[in-house]
């Protein structure tokens, strides 16, 4: 009763669509009409670019689908099919490998510009959800695309992982058993990872997308001042300090991607296997339950997790305290919103002891990254288990050092040089 | 702000340099000063699939090459091809396999590997130093040795080019690096000189081998960071245009 149809009252073919369908009026309330704060920073790219990579990620998929054939008899050479034989294949699956590790570049930075301008603070604390929860699948659809081809540090990356669930008491081996379809990572495991890579992961990531967007533009975006720009409006109700998305942040977003493309073409073009990174060595051997890799790593985007992993001693023998540790690393992020008492939201307002505390997160962080993709060694768990500390207190003491910090006042409008 | 900007210009070149580093290593290679990987030289390509078809295609298959692909990246016709690569009943659109029967896992331990992916698999700098450290080893059923992969049950098979050599013990001087590993003790029909630019042919093709599309993936990215190149300042001036009115 609250819709009123084409409520722009446009004429013609638009007008005939618009009696039925809310196309004018989309177009309006989230691009032309959307007003977005005019002092956004290099911090704010990130989010069109995940955007960007999600779609490469879909069609780059839809195509390698059409070649790549699941199956532990199949996998492999159908991979080497597209490599050879597939017209362009080879860039395709480049696209989509190097896709992946771009994706977690640019969600680490986007989630880091949220750290930096209180961006999860009220009201946009359903924002901060629905993109942890988009983090959560993402971790999920890369872990089952990289078992994909069948490599043997696919195939051992899948046994590790899998035995994850084994940690749980009681039901912990069967479990197991049950997530694989077997008694080791086999066909049916390969199947199965296939299907939730290709079907449902992507379909809840994307709802998840449009949940995050649609929760974005009813409360209107955060800026690196942390004000908010609906407190100051003209006559027509339009924020002083916001301007149309379109065009203004369209065509500064095509900048940004067209920077990100050149990284990212250099290395699809130049480096695709990342040094190691992107595709690993043992990845270039088959699967083979006999012959296990040198060092099963996991990918370099999971690094930090896996050392939290490996970092927290087992108790009677079990790995759980490390599992559960390392799953409390992924849940903490969901609570920032309510861990966080400061009074300002960006970083420019804030005293000492956040930036002292994210600068550490900061470092905490990339050690954590680094030492989980190295073998183990007593200096590597010593660094882990520091950083591991750090990186929890990070998140669990917020709630003292932002209560006991010191803040300046925060400007009414927001800051911006014209350029 | 610009501290700020100063993180992100810190933290990007950090993710990209540690990201890249470790390719610029592995293909800088001071441990290898013979060996760099070039597969834009065809005349080279084409002398290693030459080698790789006369000494290694009896045992190795390239079992994901098809012949006319290979000839068709390597500037051959199919004539050429005819002529000078294939050795058996095989046809141009046929990958390479390789005569050894399945029986001949009992003949050396182990069978054969495909080779079609192991200059990805193990580097290529492995292949090249796997090539030039075999030597005499009397406890080994076959009389040979190998430093990269001890135990190694392939024999010498290059023994005629490169003759064979000893291990030099006690000769890994601290810092590794330089030091004499291996003494020539009977000659071979090649010089050492020339023995390394057989051993660089060879793995070149084997990369190559490896990743086809290898050049194709260099040239055409010079074509699309070009592009790139000419289409920022276009975006960028755009993008000016259209913020010249937001103060």
């Amino acid at each position: 009763m609250g819709i009123v149809a084409n409520p722009y009252k446009t004429t013609g073919f638009m007008g005939w669509i618009d009696d039925r369908f809310p196309a004018t009026k989309m177009w309006r309330d989230h691009l032309s009409e959307y007003y977005a704060p005019k002092n956004f920073n290099f911090w704010y790219y990130f989010g069109s670019l995940a955007l960007l990579v999600l779609v490469n990620q879909l069609v780059t998929g839809i195509v390698l689908t059409m070649h790549y054939k699941p199956g532990a008899e199949t996998a492999f050479d159908s991979v080497e099919y597209i490599m050879r034989d597939v017209e362009w294949g080879w860039l395709i699956r480049y696209m989509h490998s190097t896709g992946a590790s771009a994706f977690f570049i640019v969600v680490f930075l986007h989630m880091y510009r949220g750290l930096l301008y209180g961006s999860y603070q009220k009201p946009r604390e359903l924002i901060w959800i629905f993109g942890s929860l988009i983090f959560l699948v993402l971790m999920a659809e890369a872990f089952c695309g990289y078992v994909l081809p069948w490599g043997n540090m696919s195939y051992w990356g899948a046994q590790v992982i899998i035995n994850l669930f084994g940690t749980i008491p009681v039901i912990g081996p069967d479990m197991v058993v049950w997530i694989q379809g077997d008694y080791s990572p086999a066909d049916a495991t390969l199947n199965r990872l296939f299907s939730l890579h290709v079907i449902a992961l992507p379909f809840v990531l994307v709802g998840l997308v449009l949940a995050h967007i649609i929760a974005l533009h009813e409360v209107g975006s955060n800026n690196p001042d942390g004000v908010e720009i609906k407190k100051y409006k003209d006559a027509n109700g339009i924020p002083l300090d916001g301007i149309p998305f379109h065009p203004y942040y369209t065509v500064k977003d095509i900048v940004g991607v067209v920077v990100f493309l050149m990284i990212f073409c250099a290395l699809i073009f130049w480096a695709p296997d990342g040094g190691g990174y992107f595709l690993e060595k043992p990845n270039f051997i088959p699967a083979s339950n006999i012959s296990t890799p040198e060092h099963i790593t996991p990918a370099w985007y999971f690094g930090s997790f896996y050392a939290i992993l490996r970092a927290t001693p087992p108790l009677f023998g079990s790995a759980l305290p490390g599992v559960i540790a390392m799953f409390g690393a992924v849940l903490v992020i969901f609570f920032v919103p309510w861990l966080d008492r400061s009074p300002v939201k960006s970083i420019r307002y804030r005293g000492p002891y956040y930036k002292i505390a994210l600068a550490l997160f900061t470092l905490a962080f990339i050690a954590l990254s680094y030492y989980g993709m190295q073998p183990p060694s007593d200096f590597g768990t010593l660094i882990s288990r520091i950083g591991m500390a750090v990186y929890f207190a990070f998140f669990l003491l917020m709630p003292i050092y932002t209560k006991l910090d010191s803040y300046k006042t925060v400007p009414e409008r927001v800051t911006h040089e014209a350029h | 702000m610009k501290l700020i900007k100063a993180a992100a210009a810190l933290l990007i070149g950090l993710a990209t340099g540690v990201l890249t580093a470790p390719a610029a290593l592995a293909s800088g290679g001071g441990d290898h000063p013979y060996f760099r990987v070039d597969t834009g030289n065809l005349a080279g390509l084409q002398r290693g699939a030459r080698d790789f078809m006369s000494y290694c295609a009896g045992c190795h298959s390239l079992k994901y090459l098809r012949y006319n692909r290979m000839a068709a990246d390597l500037g051959l016709s199919e004539e050429q091809l005819k002529a000078n690569l294939m050795f058996t009943s095989d046809k141009p659109g046929d990958t390479i396999a390789t005569a050894m029967p399945n029986e001949s896992a009992d003949w050396f331990g182990a069978q054969p590997p495909d080779l079609s992916l192991t200059a990805r698999a193990r580097g290529p700098e492995w292949v090249s130093d796997y090539l030039q450290s075999f030597y005499l080893d009397p406890s080994r059923p076959l009389g040979v040795n190998n430093t990269v992969l001890p135990g190694a049950s392939m024999p010498h098979v290059l023994w005629e080019l490169q003759g064979f050599q000893a291990k030099v013990e006690h000769a890994a001087a601290a810092d590794g690096h330089g030091a004499k590993k291996f003494e020539l003790v009977q000659k071979g029909k090649l010089s050492e000189e020339e023995y390394k630019k057989f051993v660089a042919d060879l793995t070149n093709f084997l990369v190559y081998a490896a990743e086809p599309a290898r050049n194709k993936r260099i040239s055409t990215g010079w074509n699309v960071l070009i592009f790139l190149f000419i289409l920022f300042p276009i975006v960028y001036l755009l993008k000016k245009e259209y913020w010249k009115d937001i103060h």
